[in-house]
């Protein structure tokens, strides 16, 4: 099997005598990776142009000989190809597969040269590790190490350089602590698109700056200090706040827009610390918004909704549902969704509004402008969700315009409103005044003032759930803290109203709603929640393709109006 | 019979009349090869070329005719540029800037034939920061070829175009490196590009091809196609055709620069140069530029053949350094006699390239630097015995591991340094040694 490109049109690699298949031209990191052998390195980054400055990567690389009088292939006696090792080490970051090329990671040449980068970048890098933000998942103190000499040589004085200097306003750097491997600048330069980083000074007094005039501000900044193999790029907001290895991780999905960006959420004891991007090449390869990343801050803000309450006063969850249910059963409701809360959710708020004599059934509309890379047009994470429980027929308007009718005219006279603000959403406070209005919520809002019975909720961070995104593409996200005590997940909450109405039993878990959708609605058949892998699952969007969705052009994603452009 | 210089490219450089105007060029000649070669074929030159046996003056000595002919991709449609390298930075090197300073118009003649001969619309002069002087002649001779006709629209009266751009660096020995070169010439920080691409001749300024020459080969083209590449390669002795001129500086009566054929050390140190400064012994040559490695005076040197030849029989030329264990590289002759403490020596040359590292890749960004503080410490008194094999293995740690070739400037220095003269650098760690004591003091001492 070791002959040229086959018709699979793989060619033949062998990595320490282990022979590999792979597309022509694929580095040899990659090719590596394919195997399960990781090749050490910092600057290389999957997503971004290779540089090949570290040095860290270095391997054996030899290719077949050829005789350089007749041009035939050299052979050694038993037949097989003569395999000529260049004399120095090649970057396995810059080097690409070719037919029947070896590699060695593993020969002396290589254990030295790794050797000998490592103790070059630790030679001036600052033993500030005790309090450093990265240590934990630093790429520098792991490699150093694997690879590091275990002694230091360097009896020199380290170089100075400046320790805290601010790039922008969420990301601060650190110069001592910079191995110049330049992700950071070609991040911005390739993918957000907004070239503010480079080095000045040269030698080992380089240091990364911003081009005079210019910050590092744009809404992506905080992905350079997750791509910073070391501690010298840190979150202004996280900085010195915790260890990391104290902090657990949770999956979980940006919330947004409609992109639906695969996040963690870190945490400990019952706080988040921080959210950083989760890698989805589909949705939003290794990277996230800024502003996706403060949404954790919800968690513990200010207005949050820490009780129950029932015309103004605290309330016990009992009390709260009763009521609640009575002001719904008498009749005349209408009900405001949410594109913020999950299909599950969705779910259970479309099979109670049709328990209430089929109340209609508006969804707030959020629109903003896209920016073409993870913040799409839609501001609501879940608007398809929404379409696929059936909650909605057709995207939501701009202005609640049928509900303020509805009041207006008498029609409604309560009103049930889920994880939304509904002055934001174009009533007034008259017309609030006009109803019963029964919200379930997480935050104390104008709506939540005027209501009649408030059900504490939780956010996104506090309950596990799925969302649909732009792409129709059902991803899961799961709780990461347990929330304000005497909150309840909304699912809950939900199950609890429509038991009230129905006199039935109703599922409350997300597990148990997931039988039910899965069995209801043929496009969800033979999902669950369970199963659902990390990386989300693409659902069959062509019955909505007529939908005037407002997304434009976003990463991996391209409107089925302009696909064809 | 004493050596003499045969000086071709400098042939009126120095004479009390000559100037950098181009009617004076005229009056000696100029711009008539240049007429020659628009009458001939492109390629016709490149085999003219190629059969002379020119070989690069910057550095590495590849043969031009092959980089011209054989390397620079003509497939692919693109434009292929011209770029002379007129960034002279290595230590002790200072050829260019007399042709520059004095015969201006022979450089802009032999650009504009090669930019000919290649099929070359628009070629770049990228001239370090260092050479203000040089960069306003350059210009204004530029200006007078334009105005006569022999840069700009229809040269000559023919059918062929081609502008010359001077560009001006901002002060980096690293933008010698062509691909550094053209990365600035686009406008960025001069990193060396990462191989592959192997040559500028394939993908290099714009990811054109592009053919980057020293100033003083292209002063060669002129010559060649004057004389013809047949006769051009009966000067000099084969694979070392031509002249060469050679800087000489440091401890010798006459440093300055020479342009001769090969000839032997012994003839160029002592016929030329005058021999070592009363008193003095040569003690180390640097053949070719601060990067290159150091040579022995006092050792014994042997060929493939396992013949031995003293120092004062190397030939000074492509061949006869190498086979001396070192490179011609830039021709930049640094000497040093017996007042000369090596480890001193190496020491502020180590600064240079460690001051000079652009710090792209690791190795030498902070292996340069790393060899210097060790250096810096060694002569001041506070030298240990481990610090001579520590300086050569960081030394190994660099060579070969690095994005460009300049790894072997901070390395090559430091192995061949110590390799020679490896007592030196043991006794500084020797208890009584008076290393506190400055250079100066040491000197007068003596």
């Amino acid at each position: 099997m070791s002959d040229e490109a086959k018709d699979d049109g793989l060619i033949s690699v062998f990595i320490d005598d282990q022979e590999v298949r792979t597309k022509p031209g694929t580095n040899i990191i990659e090719v590596a990776k394919s195997i399960g052998l990781h090749i050490p390195h910092y600057c290389y980054h999957e997503k971004l142009s290779v540089s090949g400055n570290c040095r860290m990567c270095l391997v054996e690389m030899g290719l077949p000989g050829r005789d350089r009088a007749t041009g035939k292939p050299m052979l050694n006696p038993d037949g097989s190809p003569k395999i000529m090792f260049f004399p120095g080490p090649a970057i396995a970051c810059g080097t690409n597969a070719s037919p029947n090329m070896h590699i060695k990671t593993k020969s002396k040449m290589v254990t030295d040269a790794r050797e000998g980068v490592t103790e070059f970048l630790l030679a001036n890098h600052p033993l500030d590790c005790p309090i450093c933000d990265q240590a934990g998942e630093c790429t520098l103190q792991e490699q150093s190490a694997e690879h590091g000499k275990g002694y230091s040589r360097f009896i020199e004085e380290k170089n100075v350089k400046p320790k805290r200097t601010v790039l922008g306003p969420r990301v601060m750097l650190d110069d001592e602590r910079c191995v110049l491997c330049s992700r950071c600048i070609r991040f911005c330069q390739e993918v957000a698109k907004d070239d503010v980083l480079g080095f000045v000074e040269r030698g080992s007094y380089s240091t990364l700056t911003c081009y005079p005039g210019k910050k590092l501000e744009n809404n992506y900044s905080l992905n350079t200090v997750d791509i910073c193999p070391v501690g010298a790029l840190t979150s202004r907001d996280f900085r010195f706040k915790m260890r990391v290895w104290f902090l657990k991780t949770s999956q979980s999905i940006d919330t947004e827009t409609s992109v639906g960006c695969n996040t963690e959420v870190w945490s400990r004891e019952g706080k988040i610390y921080r959210i950083t991007p989760r890698q989805n090449d589909e949705v939003n390869d290794c990277w996230m918004p800024d502003s996706g990343r403060a949404l954790y801050q919800m968690v513990e803000a200010e207005n949050r909704l820490q009780t129950n309450l029932v015309k103004g006063k605290e309330a016990s969850i009992e009390v709260a549902l009763r009521e609640a249910s009575a002001l719904l059963a008498d009749g005349s409701v209408a009900v405001v969704g949410s594109g913020r809360s999950s299909v599950e959710e969705q779910y259970l708020l479309k099979r109670l509004a049709t328990a209430l004599d089929d109340a209609p059934v508006s969804l707030v509309n959020r629109t903003g402008e896209g920016d073409g890379l993870l913040i799409s047009a839609d501001r609501n994470p879940n608007v398809r969700g929404a379409l696929i429980t059936d909650l909605i027929d057709e995207l939501p308007k701009a202005q609640l315009s049928d509900l303020a009718e509805g009041i207006d005219s008498g029609a409604v006279e309560t009103v049930l409103a889920v994880n939304e603000d509904l002055t934001e959403a174009g009533l007034t406070a008259e017309q609030l005044e006009k109803v019963h209005l029964v919200v379930i919520g997480t935050h104390q809002s104008a709506t939540t003032d005027a209501a009649d019975v408030v059900l504490a909720g939780m956010t996104v961070f506090e309950k596990s759930g799925t969302f649909v995104n732009q792409q129709f593409r059902l991803q899961k996200f799961e709780m990461a803290v347990p929330g304000p005590k005497t909150a309840m997940n909304d699912l809950v909450l939900l199950a609890a109203l429509l038991a009230n109405q129905t006199n039935e039993k109703v599922v409350s878990t997300v597990d148990s709603v997931w039988s039910e959708l899965s069995s209801e609605i043929s496009l969800l058949h033979g999902l669950s929640y369970a199963s659902l892998p990390p990386s989300g699952q693409l659902l069959d969007a062509s019955s909505y393709e007529d939908l005037p969705f407002v997304e434009g052009e976003t990463l991996h994603y391209k409107p089925v109006a302009l696909a064809s452009t | 019979m004493a050596a003499k210089e045969n000086r071709i490219l400098l042939k009126h450089a120095d004479e009390p009349s000559y100037t950098v105007d181009i009617d004076c060029y005229l009056k000696h000649g100029g711009y008539e090869n240049l007429k020659k070669a628009l009458g001939m074929k492109p390629e016709d030159i490149r085999l003219e070329v190629k059969a002379s046996g020119l070989r690069g003056r910057g550095g590495a000595g590849f043969p031009c005719g092959v980089k011209w002919h054989d390397l620079v991709d003509r497939k692919s449609g693109n434009p292929i540029y011209l770029v002379c390298n007129c960034d002279e930075s290595e230590p002790g090197t200072f050829k260019d800037r007399q042709l520059v300073h004095k015969d201006p118009h022979q450089l802009i003649e032999g650009m504009i034939i090669s930019a000919y001969a290649n099929d070359v619309k628009l070629a770049f002069l990228y001239i370090r920061e260092e050479m203000p002087r040089g960069a306003q002649i350059l210009e204004a001779a530029i200006e007078e070829a334009r105005q006569k006709g022999f840069v700009g629209q229809n040269i000559a009266g023919s059918d062929y175009s081609c502008e010359i751009v001077v560009h001006r660096g901002a002060g980096a020995y690293i933008c010698g490196e062509e691909t550094g070169l053209i990365e600035s010439l686009e406008g960025k920080r001069a990193y060396p590009r990462i191989k592959p691409p192997f040559f500028p001749a394939a993908k290099g300024l714009y990811m054109c091809p592009t053919i980057v020459n020293n100033v003083e080969t292209l002063c060669n083209v002129v010559h060649i196609v004057g004389m013809g590449g047949e006769a051009y390669s009966k000067i000099g002795r084969p694979n070392n055709t031509g002249t060469r001129i050679w800087c000489v500086s440091g401890l010798v009566q006459k440093p300055g620069y020479y342009e001769i054929e090969p000839m032997t050390m012994k003839e160029l140190l002592y016929d030329l140069c005058g021999g070592p400064l009363p008193g003095r012994k040569f003690k180390a040559v640097v053949p070719g530029g601060g990067s290159m490695k150091i040579l022995d005076v006092n050792e014994t040197y042997k060929d493939r053949d396992g013949k031995g030849f003293s120092f004062d029989e190397i030939m000074v030329d492509y061949d006869g350094i190498a086979a001396a264990g070192s490179m011609s590289g830039s021709s930049g002759m640094m000497v040093m006699d017996d007042s000369v403490d090596i480890p001193e020596a190496l020491g502020n040359l180590i600064a240079f390239y460690a001051h000079e590292s652009c710090g792209q890749c690791t190795p030498c960004r902070e292996g340069s630097l790393w060899s210097k503080k060790i250096l810096t410490r060694m002569c001041s008194g506070g030298a240990r015995e481990e610090d001579t094999d520590l300086l050569l293995d960081l030394a190994g740690n660099i060579g070969g591991r690095t994005v460009c070739p300049m790894g072997f400037s901070t390395t090559w220095p430091i192995e061949s340094y110590i390799g020679k003269f490896r007592s030196e650098f043991e006794e500084k760690a020797k208890d009584g040694y008076s290393s506190k004591k400055s250079f100066d003091e040491r000197l007068i001492e003596k």
